[in-house]
């Protein structure tokens, strides 16, 4: 089956390499690959350890005993509150996403599609913020949120984070190539630009949200230094903020602190496994092609 | 292609309102429209980027300790003093030598990547998934696990273990800048976790390579393998190689999540956005030193951002792309 396909698909390629050229190719993917997949496998091993097994004399490759037990012991803990943590973390990434989504999906198709006198102006103070990158605006957006009395709150979480230059630019992208006949038919028919916008062109263009969603989605769960400024008081950390305390807290429980990080991971694993064909596709479409 | 479609921005536009105008009048509900739907991300744009930039700037020349208001005008104080303190300078060294290594080396790893993966006949979606897998860990995460499991000081660490079947000694990754062994932590940390995602655009960009080109190639007598790629695969991969590059940089210059986590205590290795967290959030909360920082490096990006652009053409008829 594998064989015969690239056979059928274009019969004058000559043959690339041969058996020992396949079997190299092979070998210096699976070596990568393995390479690639250590640190994975090192977090559910050592989140499955007990510590004395963790730093042990000699390395072990294998638990002896699985320890599930460590993962109620992670949510007994009481120096970190990890259940808050990741509850905080669903929240802010899912309502990160969704306010990213609208707001910036409605600027972008603005800018792309409804003709108005100062429309290039608009686009240019967009592109503008794009070449301040925004980690290096976090001083003063600090102290913007926090002479708003938003530190430690959701609000200061996810709102300041919704503006994203990028990703109105991608969006304004997407709808430049979006097919106009959809929309005139729409007009034809009576709907105004909300009417067809929400009627034509989202509906028409899922995969792109749903590309858009994903990458958003996982940033918005990664997110590091924004949640560290944010979050002063521990019951606003999000998981990344926890992960991170983790690591100077005094007592080093290496099998908690793998077991949480094998937690914080496990969503996004899920995403991936489920989404990723949209994501491939997303990376590979949202705009950065040659 | 792209010239094309630059123009093609500006002119349907009005070409569509003169359709509808006698239709419906569409002259004043287009700009009302126009509002409706960007005015909530431009409001936003200006409160949460515009304002803070204006306010740092502002900022920048007053006295501001320990609060966000400012006490009293020290015109360049701030600058001078930010331009002069060592660590922040040294910092910008960290970062120089950073990219150096990152740049490259995520280059290089991304596109052999792509080009294995590319050339495989069967597992190709097995081992694409594998290498794309890293982008769903944290950079938290990783520090994580490249700190506390694989490049510990002590014997427990996977480096330290594998180097000792060959008989090395531990080697103390991360609490030495002498040899500067922690510079291996910090780069592998940061290959692992993105070269995945160029590798998807490389990936892309390779399969948008029409195929004629190597036949003809072929035909012409160039041997496959280093001669086609030289001359086609990677005159082909132009565009994408320089967004890519381009990327990257940007995203050396906002190394913040596996510096502060890998050398939390350490007094090297520090880029400058770590430098500017402890001064305007560390112990001295000096708001007003950290807000000069924040301009000095926003400017400095500007500058290397235009000057890359100008170099590798990027961003030339680009706009609408």
């Amino acid at each position: 089956m594998t064989t015969t396909a690239p056979d059928v698909r274009k019969p004058v390629k000559p043959k690339r390499g041969g058996v020992i050229g396949n079997a190299g190719l092979y070998l210096a993917t699976g070596v990568a690959a393995l390479l690639f997949l250590i640190p994975f496998y090192l977090i559910i091993r050592n989140a499955l350890m007990t510590d004395p097994e963790i730093t042990g004399e000699s390395w072990k490759w294998f638990p002896t005993d699985i320890q599930w037990g460590n993962i109620t012991e992670l949510f007994d803990d009481t120096t970190v509150d990890f259940a808050q943590a990741l509850w905080n973390s669903v929240i802010v990434a899912i309502l990160h996403t969704t306010g990213i989504l609208l707001v910036c999906s409605l600027a972008g198709y603005g800018l792309a599609r409804i003709p108005y006198k100062h429309a290039n102006k608009v686009f240019y103070a967009v592109l503008a913020t794009l070449m301040v990158p925004t980690a290096v605006t976090f001083v003063p957006s600090f102290v913007l949120v926090s002479s708003l009395g938003w530190v430690d709150s959701y609000r200061g979480l996810i709102i300041p984070g919704l503006f994203s230059g990028f990703t109105c630019f991608l969006f304004r992208q997407y709808f430049l190539g979006f097919p106009k006949e959809l929309e005139e038919a729409a007009r034809v028919d009576g709907l105004g630009y909300w009417g067809a916008y929400w009627r034509v062109v989202v509906p028409n263009s899922l995969n792109f949200f749903a590309a858009i969603a994903t990458i958003t989605f996982i940033n918005g769960w990664n997110s590091f230094l924004w949640p560290l400024v944010i979050g002063q008081d521990p019951s606003a950390w999000t998981v990344q903020v926890a992960l991170s305390s983790y690591m100077t807290n005094q007592t080093v429980n290496y099998h908690l602190i793998f077991m949480a990080t094998a937690i914080s991971i496990l969503p996004l694993l899920l995403v991936f496994l489920f989404l990723q064909r949209w994501l491939v596709q997303g990376i590979a479409q949202t705009g950065i092609k040659g | 292609m792209s010239t094309t479609t630059a123009r093609g921005v500006a002119q349907p536009a009005p070409a569509k309102v003169s359709k509808d105008r006698p239709r419906r009048g569409l002259g004043a509900s287009s700009t009302l429209n126009f509002w409706l739907f960007t005015g909530p991300f431009l409001i936003g744009l200006v409160i949460f980027v515009f304002v803070p930039i204006g306010w740092s700037i502002y900022l920048s020349f007053f006295e501001a300790r320990f609060t966000v208001s400012p006490s009293e005008f020290v015109g360049f104080d701030n600058y001078v003093q930010i331009l002069t303190d060592a660590d922040f300078l040294h910092s910008l060294v960290t970062f120089t030598v950073f990219a150096a290594f990152i740049v490259p080396a995520t280059w290089g790893l991304s596109l052999g990547l792509a080009l294995l993966v590319n050339r495989l006949r069967f597992m190709r979606a097995f081992f694409r998934s594998v290498f794309f897998l890293p982008t769903a860990c944290s950079y938290v995460a990783a520090a994580l696990i490249w700190k506390m499991s694989i490049f510990n000081g002590v014997r427990f660490g996977l480096a330290n273990t594998v180097i000792g079947w060959f008989g090395v000694d531990n080697i103390a990754w991360l609490a030495n800048p002498d040899p500067p062994w922690y510079w291996l932590v910090i780069v592998t940390v940061r290959l692992w976790l993105q070269s995945g995602f160029y590798m998807i655009l490389f990936l892309a960009a390779l399969q948008n390579i029409p195929r004629e080109l190597y036949e003809a190639a072929a035909i012409d007598g160039a041997k496959p393998g280093w001669q086609t790629f030289r001359h086609i695969t990677l005159p082909q991969l132009r565009a994408t190689s320089t967004a890519v590059i381009l990327l990257l940089l940007i995203a050396a210059y906002q190394a913040f999540d596996e510096f502060f986590n890998l050398l939390k205590k350490a007094t090297w290795g520090q880029p400058p956005l770590v430098e500017l967290y402890k001064m305007a959030l560390g112990e001295n909360q000096n708001y007003g030193v950290g807000s000069a920082g924040a301009v000095v490096l926003t400017m400095l990006i500007c500058v290397v951002t235009l000057f890359q652009g100008k170099i590798m053409g990027f961003g030339r008829g680009d706009e609408s792309k």
